[in-house]
């Protein structure tokens, strides 16, 4: 019950703060989930990481390995619930406080503003990613091509995610 | 026999399209979601969720669908379930979000414990690894191509395309994203967002 309470408590905190996405609040998470309540080595973490990337779905499911591993399914569900609810509780009145000015000339000029800086946080996101997660050549070069091919063709990002795969295990 | 004459296909005219298809029931966009979730192997969600709502079924436009995303990003939260979370919502308000927040999550998290349970507390396999490295750096690609195809529904002046490349670059130069919207928003607002076109 204490364990389900951490969780609570932990991922709670961390939906509300989790500014720019699941990235920017992995190392709390790791932190907590290691140094403080030991439910896990650091060894132990970094597989986690690697599943929760291997598995479809968003990457911050990271959520419910590091619950599962703390308490079981109940501990998985109660992270999750944690992670998830409150920030989607803050988008959804969001949406509606912009559907309900659909028509307001101040709507179109902040998107107006908008639309060039999601677009520029969009690219922007890839390159961190890729400065970040692309350590050799050969998945500089997997990104580039794969940009390249989804930018100019309808190819289903899947066929070229299943490439990307093939190019990196004959690479590795 | 007869041979059937090969008549270029006309070039599909955009603007004849009907803009927006009319919103989806909440059922179907639980389902629609359901499917990416599972599709999204290895990264890029948002990507996909772009494709569904903007490429596939049209549920929204792009400066529309555009406006969503920036607020997905700044809002707290992992991106891509902010952004199922607010497509839902502007389509068919809370059971909308709700929809959209479950057909996200639910099959992935189903897949994910199964791994878990699976992994117990053993290694994964090094290929394994490997190919996992290969499909995330195409998932990066992945990434980077949906920011480069919004760019012909979404940048109508050399302005526009000022303040995207100037975004890019300051998240590339490691300026977090909190502050790099803070300063290039008003900015925006005061050169892009003057008249109505």
């Amino acid at each position: 019950m204490t364990v389900l309470l951490s969780l609570l408590l932990l991922f709670g905190s961390l939906s509300l703060l989790a500014f720019g996405g699941g990235n920017a609040v992995m190392v709390a998470i790791q932190h907590a989930a290691v140094d403080q309540h030991h439910w896990m080595t650091t060894e132990q973490f970094v597989d986690l990481f690697a599943l929760s990337r291997a598995a479809p779905g968003p990457g911050s499911l990271i959520v419910a390995l590091v619950g599962q591993k703390a308490a079981g399914i109940a501990g998985a569900l109660v992270a999750c619930l944690a992670m998830y609810l409150p920030s989607s509780l803050l988008v959804t009145l969001a949406a509606r406080f912009w559907r309900r000015h659909e028509k307001a000339a101040w709507r179109f000029r902040v998107e107006q503003a908008l639309v060039p800086l999601a677009i520029g946080l969009t690219v922007g996101s890839g390159v961190v990613l890729a400065l970040r997660n692309d350590r050799d050549p050969s998945s500089w070069i997997i990104t580039i091509i794969a940009a390249a091919i989804l930018t100019r063709s309808k190819l289903s990002p899947l066929l070229v995610l299943g490439v990307g795969g093939l190019a990196g295990l004959l690479a590795g | 026999m007869t041979v059937p004459v090969a008549t270029p296909l006309p070039e599909p005219d955009l603007h004849a399209l009907p803009a927006v298809e009319p919103a989806p029931s909440t059922l179907l966009l639980f389902l629609a979601f359901s499917r990416i979730s599972l599709l999204s192997v290895g990264g890029g969600l948002t990507a996909w969720i772009r494709r569904l709502v903007v490429e596939e079924r049209r549920w929204m436009d792009e400066p529309r669908f555009l406006s969503g995303y920036a607020l997905s990003q700044i809002a707290p939260g992992p991106n891509a379930v902010n952004l199922a979370v607010f497509v839902g919502a502007t389509l068919r308000g809370a059971r909308g979000a709700v929809a959209g927040l479950a057909g996200l999550m639910l099959p992935p998290f189903a897949v994910v414990l199964f791994l878990g349970w699976l992994y117990g507390s053993r290694h994964i396999p090094r290929p394994v690894e490997h190919a996992l490295d290969g499909m995330g750096a195409a998932a990066i690609g992945l990434v980077v191509a949906t920011g480069l195809r919004m760019v012909k529904g979404g940048i109508r002046s050399a302005a526009a395309a000022g303040f995207a490349i100037l975004t890019v670059l300051a998240l590339a130069a490691g300026i977090r994203l909190l502050l790099v919207v803070a300063v290039l928003f008003p900015l925006a607002l005061l050169v892009l967002g003057r008249r109505r076109s």
